[in-house]
């Protein structure tokens, strides 16, 4: 079935014929535009980043592009030929696949079997095992992953369930490969291997189209840069003759200024909020840590390493085994989330839709929900009370509404994460655990996230940062933890507190047999 | 109110993005004023249709035929907007008016009224503490206590029909009028008017919306999803109980095998009709009891029309796939 440009030599494909012409194309949603005029050429063989904020376009566009969504005006076309897109199924004919956020892999079924999902070689019905299993050692080989085809999908990691999407484009003879935020659930070695493959793609002639919100890996990997600012193309560049600055300032239409607000350590003997004391629970061995007053302190390491397992034994979520945990100087028991709540803890949970939104409920009912008491009478909510202490909160947390009464689920990933924030500040915390609070979130909301964080801290609370993001950790922490399989393995502070030392720490002696893998 | 909610822009101004084509919004409107819209259709309907419907004798039948299901459909409602559901609600109503019949026949109609209540209250408990101590799915608990219920039902009256006279002054808890509306009546509105607030209206009802709308986030936003959940099976298997009671005492008899699956079942297509997600997380009582009243509605309007009471069910069929591929599309166009 592959007689495409995938078989022919590499760097043999930059024939202009298959380049992907975007021409004029506009696109709105009940009346409001979503995209306005929008033109750009994808060269066959390159990759061509999208950039934008929250809500800019990117994502209709590459919907248009991958056919799940018509264009009102204008029209695609690649080679030459219009493509009039119908349905996505259309476009996978035409050698266009997507690779969405949310992966599409059955985790039940093996490599090999994904990978060939729905082009099953078969005679008479019966999947021929041995047939895909001989096509898929030679596409593997072709690629560069190392897969064993018999593995089931759902027990790989998050990049190698990625690497079978992206084996399964290629399978089906893909030209053009659209990646939306690709990157973002992988820990920093799954994304520079992923980013190893987008340029092996684009050597073998294909084009990629990369949705991302991180801009040095745009920068690191695009050939040809588009922002995308309100629905409208604001100016495509090649790579080479983009900075960050100047992508920023091409997403907000203004200059960021500091990535990070500034730093306002606490002084040295200011009392500690929390104190953790070796505690083992599921996917913590022997953890302690201190946190004071005013005090941001940063958790870094790799994904699995048990960040989020560590604020969720300290917030009493999870079963503790050992070890104890004391808010203010008091022992805080074991009762659960909503014991901890009272005492002065908080937490926003690493996955604002799984763990942290009522996505389908109000702005209203989602910032209330932990501290209800607040603005009720013997169980009866006031309904006034409530609109006002929420007004002033979504103020105080910058959230965009149009109303208290808007589903969730409509808010821009910004204004969700901020939702979380101002529950979190509802319930007037001595210590706040953020953990992972920008992740999937527009530049500019991140910015306004970060002066959150650091205003919390400046009243007088202590904050945990949990964060993938080594910048975050290091722009925002006074105090960085590193941890490795279950364990605080490096303590960081001033000058020691930089890239490398988190990273040779995350890093160390996991080489050997650890499960990190590939 | 609405008016007070708005922050920044008009009300009806951009910013929804969900707003769709105008038959997207035709169906959501719809579905916000839910059951309402075709429940009036259709009174109006039988009105026009036939004589005897509008007749305060027939409305007050109706409603007096129904008060023992609205009170365990405003229940069950809750159950399910917390993300369970019960199923044993027909085997404890069996069990509860075979307790109340034997102490009415024994002389003891505030004994008979009040164990009856509590029997509903403690199957409830148990329900409650198997789904969630035990983490078993609500579905097969509450199936699975169902059988334990009938045969404790069957145990208690040896199978025997109970039979109560009219002179026992039992009979006045579900019969006595007052503005010319028996007692029973009177006693479903208030118990559904109360729900409907704890709903809506309190701390419990957040929290119970909350617990059934993504019970993770919910834990972790410091609600306690097992005890509400517990919580709503309780009021569950009471009201079950005082249905039960109620019913008993408006027709002077009891029998093991009544309720059973016909009620469990007829009281859950009540909530789903009436809107309430079977995916859990949001619900209404009132639009519960609108539902429960519908469904009556049609078999009332069958029997005064003459109609071949097979096509009751039917329609009661195809309504309730309507009404469950209504919420399936509206949860879809949110995500």
């Amino acid at each position: 079935m592959t007689t495409g440009t995938f078989e022919d030599p590499p760097r043999a494909a930059r024939t202009p014929g298959d380049d992907l012409v975007v021409a004029g194309v506009s696109k709105r949603f009940g009346g409001v535009p979503a995209l306005l005029d929008v033109s750009l050429t994808v060269r066959a063989g390159t990759v061509h980043a999208l950039i934008g904020e929250n809500g800019a376009g990117k994502s209709t566009l590459g919907k248009i592009i991958s056919g799940v969504l018509t264009p009102d005006e204008g029209s695609v076309s690649l080679g030459g030929e219009e493509l009039a897109l119908r349905s996505p199924r259309d476009a996978l004919a035409k050698g266009i696949v997507t690779i969405a956020q949310e992966l599409a892999i059955v985790p039940g079924l093996t490599v090999a079997e994904n990978v060939y999902l729905g082009a099953e070689a078969q005679h008479v019905g019966f999947v021929r095992r041995r047939e895909a299993r001989r096509r898929f050692r030679e596409l593997a080989e072709r690629v560069g992953f190392r897969l064993s085809p018999d593995w089931l999908a759902g027990q790989l990691t998050t990049a190698d369930q990625q690497k079978v999407e992206i084996m399964r484009a290629l399978s089906r003879d893909a030209s053009i490969v659209i990646m939306d935020e690709p990157t973002a659930a992988l820990a920093e070695h799954e994304t520079s291997a992923l980013h190893a493959i987008i340029r092996s793609l684009a050597r073998q002639g294909k084009s990629v189209i990369l949705v991302s919100h991180f801009l040095s890996e745009v920068l690191a990997l695009a050939d040809e840069i588009t922002t995308l600012r309100d629905g409208r193309v604001i100016r495509s560049v090649a790579a080479t003759d983009a900075t960050e600055e100047t992508l920023i300032e091409g997403m907000l239409g203004r200059s960021l200024g500091a990535a990070f607000p500034e730093k306002t350590p606490p002084p040295a003997d200011a009392e500690v909020v929390l104190s953790v004391e070796g505690l083992v629970a599921p996917g913590v061995r022997d953890c302690s840590l201190e946190v004071r007053r005013g005090e941001i302190v940063g958790i870094a390491g790799l994904v699995g390493a048990g960040r989020s397992e560590l604020a969720r034994a300290i917030f009493r979520d999870t079963r503790v085994q050992r070890g104890s945990v004391r808010l203010a100087g008091r022992d805080l028991g074991g009762r659960g989330p909503h014991h901890s709540i009272e005492r002065g803890l908080a937490l926003i949970p690493e996955s604002r839709k799984e763990m942290g939104l009522l996505v389908g409920r109000s702005v209203k009912e989602n910032v209330s929900l932990s501290r209800l008491d607040l603005v009720s009478r013997l169980g009866w909510v006031s309904g006034t009370r409530e609109r006002r202490a929420v007004a002033s909160l979504l103020q105080r947390t910058t959230v965009k509404v149009t109303s208290l009464r808007q589903t969730v689920s409509m808010l821009s990933g910004g204004n969700q994460q901020k939702i979380l924030f101002a529950r979190a500040v509802m319930c007037g915390p001595r210590v706040l655990l953020a953990d992972e609070p920008t992740r999937g979130v527009d530049v500019g909301s991140k910015r306004a996230i970060y002066d959150l964080i650091v205003e919390m801290a400046r009243e007088g609370m202590g904050v945990v940062v949990i964060s993938s993001e080594l910048e975050e950790v290091l722009g925002l922490a006074h105090r960085v933890l590193v941890m490795r399989q279950g364990r605080i393995v490096a303590e960081l502070e001033g000058a020691a507190m930089n890239q490398q030392a988190v990273l040779a720490a995350a890093f160390s002696e996991t080489s050997d047999n650890e499960h990190q893998g590939v | 109110m609405s008016a007070t909610d708005q922050l920044e822009a008009p009300p009806g101004g951009v910013g929804r993005g969900d707003s769709g084509g105008p038959m997207t919004r035709l169906l959501k409107s719809w579905r916000l004023a839910g059951i309402f819209i075709p429940f009036v259709i259709l009174f109006v309907v039988l009105s026009i249709a036939s004589a005897p419907f509008l007749h305060t004798a027939n409305l007050i039948n109706i409603l007096d035929q129904q008060a023992s299901y609205l009170d365990i459909a405003a229940a069950g409602t809750l159950v399910l907007v917390a993300g369970g559901i019960d199923l044993s609600v027909g085997a404890t109503y069996g069990l509860t008016t075979v307790i109340a019949g034997e102490l009415a026949l024994h002389g003891q109609p505030v004994l008979a009224i009040v164990l009856a209540v509590a029997a509903g209250l403690l199957v409830g408990l148990v329900n409650g503490l198997i789904v969630t101590v035990l983490r078993i799915n609500p579905l097969i608990a509450t199936l699975a206590t169902s059988f334990v219920i009938a045969g404790a039902a069957l145990k208690v009256t040896s199978g025997n029909l109970v039979v109560l006279s009219a002179t026992s002054s039992f009979f006045r808890f579900a019969n006595a009028q007052f503005l010319t509306i028996p007692s029973a009546v009177w006693m479903s509105a208030a118990f559904v008017a109360v729900l409907a607030l704890l709903l809506a209206r309190t701390t419990f009802g957040r929290h119970v919306v909350a617990a059934g709308g993504n019970a993770e986030a919910a834990r972790l936003a410091g609600v306690r999803v097992n005890l509400i959940r517990v919580v709503t099976f309780v009021i569950s298997g009471g009201a079950a109980g005082l249905g039960g009671a109620i019913d008993t005492s408006r027709l002077l008899s009891a029998q093991a095998g009544s309720g059973g699956s016909q009620l469990a079942f007829t009281v859950l297509a009540g909530i789903v009709v009436g809107g309430t997600s079977i995916a859990g997380g949001e619900g209404s009582v009132v639009r519960t009891a609108i539902g429960v009243l519908f469904i009556a509605l049609i078999g009332n309007g069958f029997n005064l029309l003459g109609v071949d009471p097979l096509y009751q069910q039917i329609v009661l069929g195809l309504l309730l796939i309507a009404a469950v591929a209504l919420d399936v599309w509206a949860r879809r166009r949110r995500r």
